[in-house]
């Protein structure tokens, strides 16, 4: 896959990580942004021409300044959309990702191929309330988001090392500059209203949840389903929040076969 | 020199066990630490504090604002204010200040200050802080990444209520507000003087210089460490072009005298321990949550007061630690006189925010350290800065027909000459 960098209308300038060939399928990715390897985008690369979008704020995308509230995320991701000249992609996205692609479709229900949804933010539960992920410390960041905590630091550190002061500045500069870009619409508590915006779905939707979510628990998925009840979910095992990255092959033949599947 | 006698006012009942047993004094601080009837004497103590102040010859009485904190008990500082406008009538009611940002509307801090200044006869000194994250964020829920825009926005407001003779529509991003008029109105004209305390920000260097208003930098590490940043903020003066009046700029230092060095040590160790051990024990991330500094403000390396680091500091600290390095200055009047002088003139500073009563300090030890200073040091510091003698670009302006509550006695008055009409 290879990066480009398109630029919206409204100014901002993205970076998109490109590939593959077949029906678009745009992946959003959540509060965290990319990381350094994405292998479960380089498999859906294998059946679908796959666009991943760094949101500004975000590695080298910049315009954070532009968007300020949840209107204008979506309004961005429809932006982008235009700005890479797709017409009715499937929308994928995680987390962050997920409750900015749901609040797209609600916006222009019919501009969109299907809907998926891995372990979506929006919603919010009072019997299940979602951890802050503004007040954690450096250590307990991939305890909250991987069934496997070990590896998943591995994961989010990309392999720099971060005992070298100046690696270490580097990372705490990027993540404070992506938090508080995703702290716009997650702060201090995760929800936009968009539950009441969900009965205009019409696209087929999938709604995928790691069981080990600690983040985001599984429950949500059944208030998911509430919301949308023509979306299907699946919960998949040996997952936490991270599920893109910790089953890339089960999120990958879950994504493909409700992408394949006729009505 | 302007003095201002500041009370944090902490919480004195944290436990021995406080910081090994608990994450935060601030934001998720147990509240089952908080007893109201033992509240009620703290508070009256407090304020009794503050009130004495006055009559010991301090410019200001000072208070503040901080939420679900363990050593302040002000989430309304205008409350402790409005107490103290009707039991004094000489000090500078310092209110530093509202965190304009988290009220909604933020008219409110308008109208309150303007009844304050009206109530004291026109000595509010009157202070706008960001806020800290803390407070503004995490107690009131405000979005770290668009804090600085709303408070400029809630700034805006309040400003141009105070100077506008006609109602006004608001069109903000923040506030809407069809009919903005402004009842009543500060005496102080054109505004109470405006006091911005900063932690480490250097947007908020500009953001004094573009109005002139005073800086004030309130930190609890003393001046050694407080040196390079307000060495940073008089450069930013000079490349402005500003005149370097040292009443631009305050401190805020911690302070403890007695007879002798030996007799501080053994008067005031204990309660200076208590603040920095248990009262500034706060979680780290609640003090710097993403999108709160500015990418500027980190890239320029200022610490955030309250980080991991800073948290390693508080661990053991001894008293000896507290001294040398300054986060207290204890001694006798001689050793308080020098060493304060090297932060006045070290800092370029106008302004002191003394801070005498730390901690669990009991009611007595507070008094003697104040008296001491009052008597012994606060007239040999008074004119450090000879040449801006007559600099009150930033102190109060009150009526000199104010009402002096020890003179008056209500219902006296003859009918029909009550008011001047």
């Amino acid at each position: 896959m290879k990066w480009q960098t398109v630029e919206t209308k409204k100014g901002t300038r993205c970076r998109v990580l490109e590939g593959g060939s077949g029906a678009p399928l745009v992946f959003f990715h959540g509060a965290g942004g990319l990381l350094r390897d994405n292998p479960f985008l380089d498999q859906l690369a294998r059946g679908h021409h796959v666009f991943a979008p760094e949101w500004p704020g975000y590695g080298e995308s910049a315009g954070e300044e532009l968007l300020e509230d949840m209107l204008d995320f979506t309004l961005h991701g429809w932006d982008l959309i235009e700005a890479l000249g797709l017409e009715q992609p499937h929308l994928v996205g995680h987390s962050m990702g997920g409750m900015i692609a749901a609040e797209m479709a609600c916006g222009a229900p019919h501009d969109l191929g299907r809907l998926v949804l891995v372990s979506p933010a929006g919603l919010w539960m009072d019997e299940h309330p979602i951890p802050d992920i503004f007040a954690l410390l450096p250590y307990q960041i991939a305890e909250v988001l991987f069934h496997d905590p070990q590896q998943g630091q591995a994961l989010l550190t990309g392999g720099a090392d971060l005992s070298d002061m100046d690696a270490l500045k580097d990372f705490y500069i990027g993540s404070q500059r992506r938090l508080a870009m995703a702290g716009k619409i997650l702060f201090p508590i995760p929800n936009r209203r968009l539950s009441k915006r969900l009965y205009r779905l019409t696209a087929e939707s999938l709604i995928l949840w790691g069981a080990s979510d600690r983040l985001i628990v599984p429950a949500y998925a059944e208030r998911w389903k509430t919301l949308i009840p023509h979306a299907r979910v699946e919960v998949v095992g040996d997952a936490g929040h991270m599920l893109p990255y910790e089953q890339p092959e089960k999120l990958v033949r879950a994504v493909t076969g409700f992408l394949q599947r006729t009505r | 020199m302007k003095f201002t006698w500041f009370n944090l006012m902490p919480w004195p009942y944290l436990p021995d066990d406080f910081r090994a047993q608990h994450r935060s004094v601030w934001v998720d601080i147990p509240n089952t630490l908080y007893d109201p009837r033992k509240g009620h004497h703290v508070y009256h103590e407090y304020l009794d504090q503050l009130e004495y102040a006055e009559t010991l010859g301090f410019d200001g009485i000072g208070c503040n604002e901080h939420h679900q904190n363990g050593y302040g008990l002000m989430p309304s500082p205008n409350l402790i204010a409005a107490t103290l406008a009707r039991r004094t009538s000489r000090a500078a009611l310092c209110v530093i200040g509202n965190s304009i940002a988290s009220y909604n509307p933020p008219i409110r801090v308008a109208e309150e200050f303007g009844m304050l200044d009206v109530i004291s006869g026109g000595r509010l000194v009157a202070g706008f802080p960001v806020g800290t994250p803390m407070d503004t964020n995490f107690c009131y829920g405000q979005i770290p990444a668009l804090t600085r825009d709303k408070y400029r926005e809630a700034h805006d407001l309040i400003m141009k209520a105070w100077a506008s003779d006609e109602p006004f529509a608001f069109d903000g991003k923040y506030n809407q507000l069809r009919w903005v008029n402004c009842w009543p109105k500060p005496i102080q004209k054109p505004h109470p003087p405006i006091y911005i305390p900063g932690g480490g920000s250097i947007e908020t260097w500009d953001f004094c210089l573009d109005y002139d208003y005073n800086y004030s930098y309130l930190s609890f590490f003393g001046y050694l460490r407080g040196k390079s940043l307000l060495d940073g903020y008089w450069e930013r003066v000079a490349k402005r072009g500003k005149d370097e009046s040292p009443y631009r700029a305050a401190f805020a230092q911690i302070i403890c005298v007695a007879d002798s060095d030996a007799e501080a040590e053994r008067l005031y160790a204990e309660h200076c321990l208590y603040f920095f051990n248990r009262c500034l024990h706060v979680f780290p991330p609640f003090a710097d949550p993403a999108g709160y500094r500015t990418m500027a403000t980190i890239k320029y390396g200022a610490l955030a007061q309250l980080t991991l680091a800073r948290q390693k500091i508080l661990e053991n600290l001894t008293w000896k630690q507290l001294v040398d390095e300054r986060f207290v200055i204890a001694g006798s009047p001689e050793t308080v006189r020098q060493q304060l002088e090297e932060c006045i003139k070290g800092l370029r500073i106008g302004h002191l925010f003394c801070l005498f009563h730390n901690g669990d300090m009991p009611d007595w030890k507070t008094r003697h350290s104040m008296k001491l200073f009052a008597e012994k040091v606060m007239p040999r510091l008074r004119d450090m800065w000879p040449e801006w003698k007559h600099d009150e670009r930033w102190w109060m302006h009150p009526m000199d027909d104010r009402i002096r509550p020890e003179e008056r006695q209500p219902g006296a008055e003859k009918v029909g000459a009550e008011w001047p009409r």
